[in-house]
């Protein structure tokens, strides 16, 4: 009888593990769709935060710049390098501008940045947030007839919205530098010849879908980032949690999405051009 | 005090998963009393008070202010039953991003339509009736923990509320902050405040409301005025009384 038991054991700890996931998944989706609602209802209804949201707007941008720039200059130059020299042995250099500004614009610029802001100001938001929950300044929040979700959500997921599409023009700009200066003094490739065919290569569209898919990166980092720091327990142990979290399941969801959202511009806007 | 209800709960109901914390829980409170809801660690007085402004929701119950059913509304009309209950955090619950003038100041600019000057003289007006004037642009952080906490009080009572909710508001304080406090809510007593005092400190709880509630098992077990309470028999009353002032007679 014991033994029988025992051999149950395994199967309940996995159906029970597999019910507790099951569970986490669904409270997450839930609290996700319940705060995206919660969230267009409030945001054109008065009063507008619009000094919260420049805050915001600086913490999140500016102060994002230094590294967005530092981060785009090794991107753009790494790939110029490894791009001429592994084009060079198939007699493919002259390719390397076209290939690198193609990359910068659709992929790599979108992605690091978001991967980049995900890290920073997810997990700002989501520290924050959770620090203000367990010290009862949501709450403090409310009993002031005031919204959370004005007060603390839509200005960062507007400053979010805002910011990383810019910074990502700008890391695109930069890694372009990057990659001219590699080519340049590393590949022995002309400058004005390389400007010349990222010119003729990239198109508006490169850029703003690039663009696009920051928006997209940047409404589920920071909705995710407030919708964890706003449902965080367990003191500070609860908000350190929290913030792994939301870097973790960002980061995640950046680069799966990234997959659908590329596949979906080739299905409908790339082929054009 | 009138006999005059401005808040009757009745039969609330409040579980959190498979526990039980609040279980037909009732009782009235008058205008100009102050009632203080006295029980052991979890005995769900805080959920109770976090109910009467909608912090919580309770499963089952009624709680009427000035005849109106708060239970089930939602967050835009709790707005302005929020403007008329004010709730006095634990541990201030200060915003720590804003200076304490600007604490104090944030009810006054969301709610009213008061000049920055009306503003400023209304914010110094309540640090003096505190006992913190001049600290206008100090940081939470760089407050003791009994100045936050009267900071806190001070933000909750700016807008001149009808009913105060205090949520332990002497709890991890010294004798002296505690004496500070309470010095705060008895000139508060003195303009005719209604209130709920929660708390685990019995002196206290003597000190400044007129009547005694004590909660057991999700329920008031018994309810009754400051001198009755004293004088009452009952073993578990009197257990709980000795109790807390063994407490804080250690």
């Amino acid at each position: 009888m014991l033994e029988a038991s025992h051999k149950h054991e395994p199967i309940k700890g996995i159906i029970d593990r597999i019910t507790r996931r099951t569970t986490d998944i669904l409270k997450f989706w839930g609290g996700f769709g319940q705060l995206c609602g919660q969230i267009f209802s409030e945001l054109f209804r008065p009063p507008f935060y619009f000094r919260l949201f420049l805050e915001q707007l600086y913490q999140i941008g500016i102060q994002s710049f230094l590294l967005v720039m530092v981060t785009g200059l090794a991107t753009g130059s790494v790939m110029a390098l490894q791009f001429g020299y592994g084009m060079t042995r198939f007699g493919g250099k002259l390719y390397v501008p076209k290939v690198v500004a193609l990359s910068i614009a659709r992929e790599m610029g979108p992605v690091f940045t978001s991967l980049l802001v995900a890290g920073r100001i997810g997990s700002g938001i989501a520290a924050e947030v959770a620090s203000m929950k367990v010290t009862q300044q949501i709450d403090a929040i409310r009993a002031l007839g005031t919204s959370p979700i004005k007060r603390i959500v839509i200005p960062r997921l507007l400053a979010s919205m805002v910011a990383l599409p810019l910074l990502t023009l700008f890391a695109d700009y930069i890694a372009l530098l990057g990659g001219i200066l590699v080519s340049v003094f590393e590949l022995g490739i002309n400058k004005e010849f390389f400007i010349a065919k990222t010119v003729d290569t990239l198109r508006m569209v490169d850029l703003t879908t690039g663009m696009f898919k920051t928006m997209v990166f940047a409404f589920f980092i920071s909705v995710v980032a407030c919708w964890r720091g706003l449902n965080t327990e367990g003191g500070t142990h609860g908000v350190g949690a929290s913030t792994t979290w939301v870097v973790v399941q960002s980061s995640i969801f950046i680069m799966v999405s990234d997959f659908f959202l590329t596949k979906l511009f080739m299905l409908t806007v790339y082929p054009k051009y | 005090m009138t006999s005059e209800t401005i808040l009757d709960v009745q039969g609330i109901h409040k579980s959190f998963g498979s526990k039980h914390v609040l279980q037909g829980f009732s009782f009235e409170l008058h205008r100009g009393e102050v009632l203080a809801l006295f029980g052991g660690s979890g005995t769900g007085k805080s959920v109770m008070l976090r109910s009467i402004i909608g912090l919580e929701h309770p499963n089952r119950g009624k709680i009427s202010f000035e005849g109106r059913n708060i239970v089930g509304l939602s967050e835009r009309e709790l707005v302005e039953v929020r403007l008329k209950i004010s709730y006095v955090f634990q541990g201030g619950a200060l915003f720590d991003s804003l200076t304490v003038e600007e604490n104090l100041a944030y009810p006054l600019k969301e709610h009213t339509q008061l000049s920055e000057k009306e503003i400023h003289q209304r914010v110094n007006k309540m640090l003096e009736l505190i006992d913190m004037p001049g600290s206008n642009h100090l940081l939470p952080a760089e407050l003791s923990g009994g100045m936050q906490k009267r900071a806190g009080l001070a933000r909750a009572i700016i807008l001149e509320p009808e009913i105060i909710l205090f949520d332990e508001p002497t709890a991890g304080l010294d004798p002296v902050n505690t004496q500070r406090f309470l010095a705060n809510v008895q000139t508060l007593r003195k303009r005719g405040i209604t209130g709920i005092f929660v708390t685990h400190d019995i002196p206290s709880a003597f000190e400044i409301a007129d009547r005694i509630a004590i909660l057991y098992n999700g329920t008031i077990y018994l309810i009754d005025t400051v001198e009755n309470v004293k004088k009452s028999k009952d073993k578990l009353v009197q257990s709980f009384i000795k109790g807390a002032l063994g407490t804080v007679d250690k």
